[in-house]
């Protein structure tokens, strides 16, 4: 997380500062559960909150400052201090430290004389790192003032450091910095569906809601972002729960490294999307759906809100919807910030209602008890797709794709070492070497399966089926070759963890933190194997103490590796049983040079 | 029936504050019970310099010099069972307030530029330790075996801990000897 001394800012409001604050706030007509978006479009136009702004906005909503600086220190993408015109982030999934993002930051700073993560002396610009951006089949990748920029190389960093440095708007940058490729390798059920828009839609209403339910209950689709809860039941569930109002949220917060197929489904399937959300709505009887979107995926709103106001215009959404009297349902977007922890269902609610992302206690779960207390179904963006195509499909047609227990298709996103890194569609079932063949693979390691909190599997597991009776994902495929170090890129899930951890409960706040300590100290060949030991008891510690998922998951990396890849660390301890933690000398080297001293007692050996 | 051979325990304070011995002292008359089946080592209690062959050792306090370096070794070199006992061992504590300071700024303020200094000069003694530049906590510099939390622990966290280990059981603090304020 990140946390900034907040320091008076210097920049008192200008009139025309103000006139842009009162847009925001009237847009959003001062309602404070739309704080997080409220800051998100200030910063996008200020660049940073200034103090004189947290004031104001303060006063405006009726709410503490100190409720607006606890959100804003929050999130990744928010500063309450300027960090430069241009905010430069290379996304810093191991699929892009591969493909050279470290060579390329360090060039990058050299050109621009600059360190990483301080601001440049002119207030031009800054550099830093940021958890995966969801460009991995295109990376390395970056996001400069939030908007992304794929493919990079020498030439492409070269240039963009001479057009900030001639201080040109990002709006006049070369379009193709921005292109993002679709890279869909193999369509399956969803992706290579001919439905015409408010096709599945109409099914639904002939049906009606309980018949929908019932319909996905029997597909027996599950949830596709990772935990494969029963759709049916959760929507009959919020059907059945009793509220004032009732909810629809689309998760599309894909913030597991590796992860990019909703990206693509956003991209090309958004109608699809937003049908499902629809029936959704249909069956649990809600007028209001959300999507929220990751703030990386700022650069999707503009088409995504053309697909929506499309559907407004043709009548499948809105009021009376396809002409059913009575069925009103609209989708709004809500834009995240940078905190992969909104993933998990119930932070993304608190997101939404404009909160620090801290995930709830469950019971009671959202199906009850979700957005501002209502009964909300919130599920993932490839969900809602597999829904419609359920509904649309029918019951049985729809559960003979896949297996038993794992119905219908999965994305996959591939990405690493192949040399067809992109989306692959496929029934369930299938296996991992299959997938290896398809994308061209040669010498596969290991593959990390549903991204740095799923699993990760060595070459003699090639035969593992993808499904929740065998290996559940979430879609992510990254693919390493025998001239990868596992325990580095265990050491980069680790790293991710740590700054992704919300720091709510202590055991995630420490114990990440304690993990990477670890994990560097062996990096560092300080390691030992009490080290290795040490790893396993914190282990525990996490999985059994952690409030939420992630604290559960965040040793998951590298108690796979230390199980396939053990060498990989081993070759990196010192054989004694203990050793310090840090150059012991080196400790004392500023003592000797404040002292003038070299006497015997100014050093220490490393060990007695 | 022969006599229970007694365990030896040394205890020192490195940079800390003696708040943790002051909280074994605070066992108050459990002390007899306890030298019934232990006996003293190198300990401010009796100033023994040096220790010898140790079953338990407790430090308090984290690691902020030379000498604090040379006196953890020699605890671990000597004692089976290695405790760090208070905040200062097990986080470097508020000794580690430093940490966010530079050590030549430190000795710069202290020794030089403070008002009412007159020619000031770094002592320089070889009889002086040399401060680290940073503190750590005693677990960067030796393995630690067991870790009692507080600042200071209350005698009955320690009390409970030194029992269970003389007992032979794994120390468990439970519920209301761990303070989390």
């Amino acid at each position: 997380m990140v946390h900034e001394a907040v320091s008076p800012s210097p920049r008192f409001l200008e009139p025309k500062d103000l006139s842009l604050l009162q847009q925001v706030l009237g847009h959003h007509a001062n309602d404070s559960t739309k704080l997080l978006q409220i800051l998100r479009e200030v910063q996008e136009h200020l660049g940073f909150i200034p103090n004189a702004a947290v004031s104001f906005i303060a006063e405006a909503l009726d709410i503490p400052r100190n409720r607006i600086e606890s959100v804003a220190s929050f999130y990744s993408f928010l500063h309450l201090r300027s960090q430069g015109t241009y905010r430069v982030l290379f996304s810093d999934n191991i699929t892009d430290r591969m493909l050279g993002s470290q060579t390329l930051m360090e060039r990058m700073c050299q050109q621009l004389w600059l360190q990483p993560g301080k601001v440049s002396e002119d207030g031009l610009l800054s550099i830093g790192t940021t958890s995966c951006t969801g460009m991995c089949d295109q990376g390395p990748a970056m996001l400069v003032n939030e908007r992304a920029i794929t493919k990079l190389t020498h030439q492409r960093i070269q240039e963009i450091g001479q057009l900030i440095r001639n201080r040109t708007p990002l709006n006049d940058w070369p379009a193709d910095f921005f292109y993002v490729e679709d890279n869909i390798h193999r369509a399956g059920l969803i992706l290579g569906n001919t439905m015409a828009y408010g096709e599945a839609l109409q099914a639904g209403l002939t049906l009606g809601g309980a018949a929908i339910v019932d319909v996905v209950k029997r597909s027996g689709l599950r949830g596709r972002g990772g935990a494969g809860y029963p759709t049916g039941l959760k929507w009959e569930a919020c059907r059945n729960a009793k509220g004032n109002q009732h909810y629809v949220v689309c998760n599309a917060d894909e913030g597991e490294p590796g992860t990019f197929k909703d990206r693509v489904l956003l991209t090309r399937q958004a109608d699809l999307v937003f049908e499902g959300m629809t029936l959704c709505a249909l069956a649990v009887g809600a007028k209001q759906g959300f999507l929220y979107l990751r703030g990386e995926y700022r650069y999707l709103l503009d088409h995504l809100k053309g697909v929506l106001q499309r559907r407004r215009e043709s009548n499948l959404l809105g009021v009376d919807i396809l002409g059913q009297s009575g069925f009103d349902f609209d989708i709004e977007i809500h834009l995240g910030a940078g905190a992969y922890i909104c993933g998990e269902e119930s932070a993304l609610i608190e997101s939404l209602e404009g909160e620090r992302g801290v995930p709830r206690n469950r019971p009671p779960f959202p199906v009850t008890q979700g957005y501002l207390q209502q009964p909300t179904a919130l599920d993932n963006v490839e969900t809602f797709c597999q829904a419609a195509l359920a509904i649309h499909m029918g019951a049985d047609k729809y559960s003979a794709i896949g297996t038993s227990k794992s119905t219908g298709s999965k994305l996959i996103s591939v990405s690493g070492d192949c040399p067809r890194p992109g989306i692959y569609e496929y029934p369930f079932g299938v296996s991992v070497q299959e997938i290896l063949n398809d994308c061209g693979a040669v010498n596969t390691r290991a593959v990390q399966i549903s991204g740095p909190s799923g699993i990760c599997i060595g070459e003699h597991e090639f035969g593992r089926k993808l499904g929740f009776e065998d290996l559940p994902t979430a879609g992510a495929f990254m693919v390493f070759d025998d001239s990868r170090d596992m325990f580095e890129v265990a050491r980069n899930f680790v790293h991710f963890f740590a700054h992704e951890s919300c720091g709510f409960c202590t055991p995630c706040r420490v114990g990440t933190s304690m993990l990477k300590q670890t994990m560097d100290k062996i990096a560092a060949g300080q390691g030992t194997h009490y080290d290795l030991a040490e790893v396993e008891n914190l282990d525990h510690v996490l999985q059994t103490t952690s409030h939420c998922g992630l604290g559960r998951t965040a040793c998951n990396p590298v108690l796979h590796t230390l199980k396939h890849f053990r060498p990989a660390y081993e070759s990196r301890l010192k054989s004694l049983s203990f050793k310090p933690a840090f150059d012991l000398d080196g400790a004392l080297a500023r003592a000797r040079q404040m002292t003038g001293r070299d006497d015997a007692g100014a050093h220490l050996k490393e060990n007695e | 029936m022969t006599e229970k051979k007694k365990l030896r325990i040394a205890t020192t304070s490195l940079a800390g504050c003696f708040g943790c011995h002051m909280s074994i002292l605070d066992i108050d008359e459990r002390l007899f019970p306890l030298l019934e089946l232990v006996e003293f080592d190198r300990s401010p209690l009796t100033d023994i310099k040096h220790c010898g062959p140790c079953d338990i050792g407790l430090v308090e306090g984290g690691i902020c010099n030379a000498e604090n370096v040379h006196v953890l070794r020699e605890f671990r070199k000597n004692c089976k069972v290695l405790i760090a006992i208070g905040a200062c061992a097990i986080n470097g504590g508020l000794p580690a307030q430093r940490n966010h300071l530079d050590l030549s700024s430190c000795l710069t303020e202290v020794y030089l530029t403070e008002p009412g200094l007159v020619h000031g000069h770094i002592p320089n003694d070889p009889e002086l330790p040399l401060p680290l530049d940073k503190v750590h906590p005693l677990h960067e510099v030796v393995k630690i075996d067991y870790f009692i939390p507080g600042c200071p622990p209350s005698a009955d966290a320690i009390w409970k801990f030194l029992t269970d280990l003389i007992a032979g059981k794994t120390p468990e603090l439970g519920h209301g000897l761990i303070k989390y304020d």
